[in-house]
């Protein structure tokens, strides 16, 4: 168990998985840092996506990673109206509703997609799934690798978003202070729609790098929650470089832990770390004081 | 997805307070069979997880129920009682034992004569439980677990077998297909899924396994769901057993099956007891490479059961995969009418003493005819199958078989 | 005594309902939201009126469940103790979880995780650890005797609940008359201006912890006794921690029997929306059940105990001041 080889391996595995992680924990990240709500319909929107992302390619043929460039914005679209027409009039703009209101959304998308598609769990094989580079200890497969390449280029088109845009400006002053934001006469509804519509679009490009090696069913994004949430924890609510390296941290000790404590325990490190984290640097690695 | 042309499927809440009542004041419901004209429907609980996670397996289950209560009544009912229609009542445990109990109060409140189901083991445990109170006799469909026929629940009757037997079984067969090939296994590693079946199942491995001469080198837990098994695969890898016995779900087995071929890691043979997609033709169908030669030991139907395979063609043709759940519960509803009959009425002691006593062939399941002690039918065994040439072939027991097993599986 | 007349009015009524002759399925129905009822004022406790947000409540339901079930099965516990243990139980496991946040000074949305992965942990634990039975859980063997806490009949089930749920709506109710309770309202408005006028914040909010644990616990003990099996995902599972924080929210955050409303409303929502669907389409039955309960949210943002509070004031608008100044 403790060869250099093995060790190496898990690494690199954890860092590929961990990855997507870090994808799916950005869109939580951002919905938080701004609208300071912990999203319950998180994992149901990421079903959703998933769904998408296999039916685009069972019937329309198009490549998951090609069907990024679809999805990307449609979700965006879809988070936009979610947040702009149900969530932000239902809540009134109370926090603590805003929680249950998106965990009845979750319901609801989960059960749709359950009376829509039966509880069938459906996958994709993508021809060259099997295809990659042999370093010996270590086989990395095609898509992990274009996989983790591409969370690379989101989280950095997402960093550039937010620091060199307007838009991204007026998020920031928003997440900052609301009240300000209002008075400088930024349309704080808008701003929490684009926010709640960016984090819907990363999930769903999460969504299509997930298809290829995982498998859809209505439950299938209830998996990644808890770990999405560790991870925004871990790297700081709000922050876009954080949840990247939250992710890959987080990939890390997942695959350590299971390989030292085998997969049903290991899966404690991750919460053990994040309790630690929250209990000693609450922040997390890039936040901001709480 | 069932679409059940009775109408008498809606659950009647709280119309049901006026048969409560009754039932309230004497205790436990007693149907009498004089107040029943000839030809009036038999209602019969089906009871399955249509929602929630166990949702595949608890909708495959309900196939395969209301296809069989659909062909009785097509054949003109239960013959005994005038030739009555079996009215089934669907019941959605959604996943969870307090759904099943709910569900099973509704049922009884309706005045069904016996309930089929419950899946998965936990949910059994409280379903069956419930029923009890009333004498209402309960038909297991799936529900491995032991402790479900052996709490002297005199109502609980299970028709397939329990994973005692299963386990008994699996290694039986593991050691004469081992020693059928001149002993080319000797070292093993497990993977199982850590709730009831698995964890359970696991146990009874590692403490019988050594003893037929295998050496168990790891024994690997995961949760259900697990999101990737690059980890499990690599201490697979270095373990580099012989053997790998798999025994968890069919998504986990699947993305088991998938990562062991992605990073090339070939054991001798693949044999999972209980395992989730090894003897699955969803499976075989959409990975037919990931699924050579993968043996597995679990629920089969006969092979040579001309009526078993002109219902695999019939689901099939529905667009659904022939899987377990369906024929089990398919038997299981043929047992409960021939049980009828022979009770000639809805009297639940009746019915009862009719199970108990049964001796029924008319199933489709490789156990011979139905006997019942302390609930448990003691014919029930599993069946060991392999995945050759993109079909399932049963390999063991010989009387069964329709092929030879290929072992160990070629590199 | 006269401040627990509205309590002790409806616990008299609830108490009744058996003898109206109800179905068992009407009885079985009540005594699971009663339950669900009980983890949620464990929950208002801490949350209502403290204002902490705990997302993992199971870690004090799963702890009452499994010590109660484990005391009696390995260790031959009479189950009435078992249960007082399991309550116990809750109880420390709520010192020790808020000993450990409330000193790091955990709020918020921060607290809320924290104690979610903290059940997350339990429940891990007890997937493995051979104590609970790991993963194939624990059975309670079948005795239905009144020693064995276990009953023929529904209906002493349905008192038994009742009971733990009249001592949590009287335990509630004197917090909330109390100083402790002034005391927690303050935290829970502001946290920082409380200290600052003396109040000992980590300390009231650590035994609102313990007593939040104590009572949700108790549900835990009494999911063992009715329903004789448990596993870690029983225990501890998201599941009843969704619950305990749905039913105060919806019945009304901070009231005495905003949890008791809540559970009935939210569970009747479930049947009803079940009976409207037929068992023919699974999923469509929740999926209207989602759409309710967000609905209701839209239009009763202060759950059912402030939606109904605002109906009485306004049918019982007091007259115009009429006599101003009679001196």
């Amino acid at each position: 168990m403790l060869s250099p080889a093995i060790l190496t391996a898990a690494i690199v595995n954890g860092l590929l998985t961990g990855a997507v992680y870090a994808l799916i924990a950005l869109g939580l990240t951002l919905v938080y840092g701004v609208l300071h709500i912990i999203n319950f319909a998180h994992g149901a929107l990421l079903t959703a996506a998933m769904f998408a992302a296999y039916f685009a390619y069972r019937a329309l043929g198009i490549d998951p990673y090609f069907a990024v460039i679809l999805l990307a914005p449609a979700f965006f679209g879809v988070g936009y109206a979610l947040q702009r027409f149900v969530i932000g009039p239902a809540s009134h703009g109370d926090d603590r509703n805003m929680l249950l209101v998106t965990l009845g959304l979750a319901v609801v998308i989960e059960n749709a997609l359950l009376f829509a598609f039966r509880a069938d769990t459906r996958t994709v094989d993508l021809p060259y799934a099997l295809d990659g580079i042999d370093l010996g200890f270590i086989f990395l497969p095609l898509p992990r690798l274009i996989g983790f390449v591409t969370v690379f280029a989101v989280t950095l088109a997402l960093w550039l978003l937010m620091t060199a845009t307007d838009t991204g400006r007026a998020i920031r002053a928003v997440a900052k202070e609301k009240l300000g934001a209002e008075l400088a006469g930024i349309d704080v509804a808008h701003i929490y729609a684009v926010t709640f519509g960016l984090g819907t679009a990363c999930v769903a490009i999460a969504a299509c790098l997930l298809i290829p090696s995982y498998y859809v069913n209505p439950s299938a994004g209830n998996a990644f929650v808890l770990v999405a949430f560790t991870i925004v924890v871990l790297g700081g609510m709000g922050s876009v470089p954080g949840a990247l390296i939250g992710g890959l941290v987080i990939g890390v000790v997942e695959s350590l832990s299971s390989l030292f404590l085998g997969e049903s325990l290991g899966q404690i490190g991750i919460f053990l770390l994040f309790i630690a984290v929250l209990l000693v640097r609450p922040r997390g690695l890039f936040g901001a004081r709480a | 997805m069932s679409d059940h042309k009775f109408p008498l499927n809606r659950r009647r809440f709280l119309a049901s307070t006026a048969v409560g009542a009754a039932s309230a004041a004497l205790g436990t419901i007693a149907m009498p069979t004089v107040l029943r004209a000839a030809g009036t429907p038999v209602k019969l609980g089906v009871l399955h997880p249509v929602t929630g996670a166990l949702s595949y397996s608890g909708q495959q289950g309900r196939l395969g129920a209301t296809l069989a209560i659909d062909e009785i009544n097509a054949a003109g009912g239960i013959k005994a009682l005038g030739g009555a229609k079996i009215d089934p009542v669907l019941g959605d445990a959604q996943s969870t034992p307090d759904g099943g109990v709910a569900e099973v109060e509704k049922m009884n409140s309706a005045g069904v004569s016996c309930i089929v189901g419950g899946y998965a083991s936990n949910i059994c445990l409280a379903t069956t439980q419930a029923a009890a109170r009333y004498d209402l006799p309960y038909v297991v469909d799936v529900g491995v677990a032991d402790s479900i026929v052996t709490r002297g629940l005199k109502n609980t009757f299970r028709f397939g077998p329990g994973f005692g037997v299963i386990a008994k079984t699996a290694l039986d067969n593991l050691v004469a297909i081992n020693d059928g090939a001149g002993k080319p296994a000797k070292t093993v590693v497990i993977v199982h899924e850590d709730s009831l079946f698995g964890s359970g199942l696991a146990k009874l491995l590692n403490t019988q396994l050594p003893g037929k001469g295998f050496q168990v080198v790891d024994t690997i837990a995961h949760p259900t769901p697990t999101r990737d098994f690059n980890t499990i695969v690599l201490k697979i890898k270095a373990a580099n057993p012989d053997l790998v016995i798999p025994a968890n779900y069919y998504n986990e087995y699947v993305l088991l099956a998938r990562t062991m071929l992605q990073q090339h890691v070939r054991p001798k043979a693949i044999y999972s007891v209980l395992g989730g997609a090894a003897s699955s033709y969803k499976f075989v169908k959409e990975f037919p490479d990931a699924a050579k030669g993968i043996m597995d030991c679990n629920h089969w139907f006969n092979p040579l059961s001309d009526k078993a395979q002109a219902l695999k063609k019939q689901v099939e043709a529905k667009g659904q995969f022939f899987t377990y759940e369906v024929y089990l519960n398919y038997s299981c509803v043929g047992l409960i009418a021939d049980a009828l009959e022979r009770a000639g009425s809805t009297d639940r002691p009746k019915i009862l003493a009719a199970l108990d006593n049964s001796t029924w062939s008319g199933h489709i399941m490789p156990y011979g005819p139905t006997k019942f002690v302390n609930g448990q039918n003691q014919g029930a065994a599993p069946c060991n199958t392999q995945v050759q040439a993109n079909d399932i072939k049963v390999i063991l027991p010989a009387k069964f078989a329709n092929a030879k097993p290929i072992f160990p599986m070629p590199a | 005594m006269k401040e627990f007349k509205a309590v002790a009015v409806v616990v008299v009524a609830m108490a009744a309902v058996p003898l109206l002759g109800v179905s068992n399925v009407t009885l079985n129905f009540l005594i699971v939201a009663l339950m669900i009822a009980l983890a949620g004022q464990g929950w208002n406790v801490l949350g209502g009126y403290g204002g902490q947000y705990s997302f993992g409540h199971a870690a004090f339901f799963g702890t009452g469940a499994y010590v109660t079930a484990v005391l009696q099965v390995r260790y031959g516990v009479n189950a009435w103790i078992a249960f007082a243990l399991g309550i116990a139980g809750g109880a420390l496991v709520g010192a020790i979880v808020g000993g450990l946040t409330f000193r790091s000074g955990l709020r918020g949305s921060y607290f809320a995780l924290v104690t979610l992965a903290f059940a997350e942990v339990l429940r891990i634990l007890a997937s493995v650890a051979p104590v609970t039975g790991a993963g194939v859980g624990t059975l309670v063997r079948l005795d239905l005797r009144p020693a064995s806490l276990q009953f023929q009949s529904r209906a002493a089930f349905y008192w038994m609940i009742l009971a733990l749920v009249a001592i949590a709506l009287i335990v509630t109710q004197r917090i909330e008359r109390s100083r402790f309770g002034v005391w927690l309202v303050a935290v829970r408005e502001n946290e920082d201006a409380a200290a600052a006028l003396g109040v000992n914040a980590t300390a009231i909010k650590l035994i609102a912890m313990m007593i939040s644990g104590a009572i949700t616990a108790a549900a835990g003990c009494f999911y063992v006794q009715y329903f004789l099996f448990i596993d870690s995902g029983l225990a501890y599972g998201t599941w009843i921690s969704i619950e305990a924080l749905l039913t105060p929210i919806i019945g009304g955050v901070g009231t005495v029997f905003g949890p008791l409303l809540g559970a009935l409303v939210v569970r009747a929502m479930g049947e009803a929306a079940q009976l409207v669907t037929g068992g023919e389409a699974p999923g469509l039955d929740l999926v209207i059940y989602g759409c309710v309960l967000v609905l209701i949210i839209w239009f009763a943002p202060r759950g059912l105990m402030g939606g109904l509070t605002q109906l009485r004031s306004r049918l019982f608008r007091p007259a115009p001041a009429a006599k101003v100044g009679h001196g």
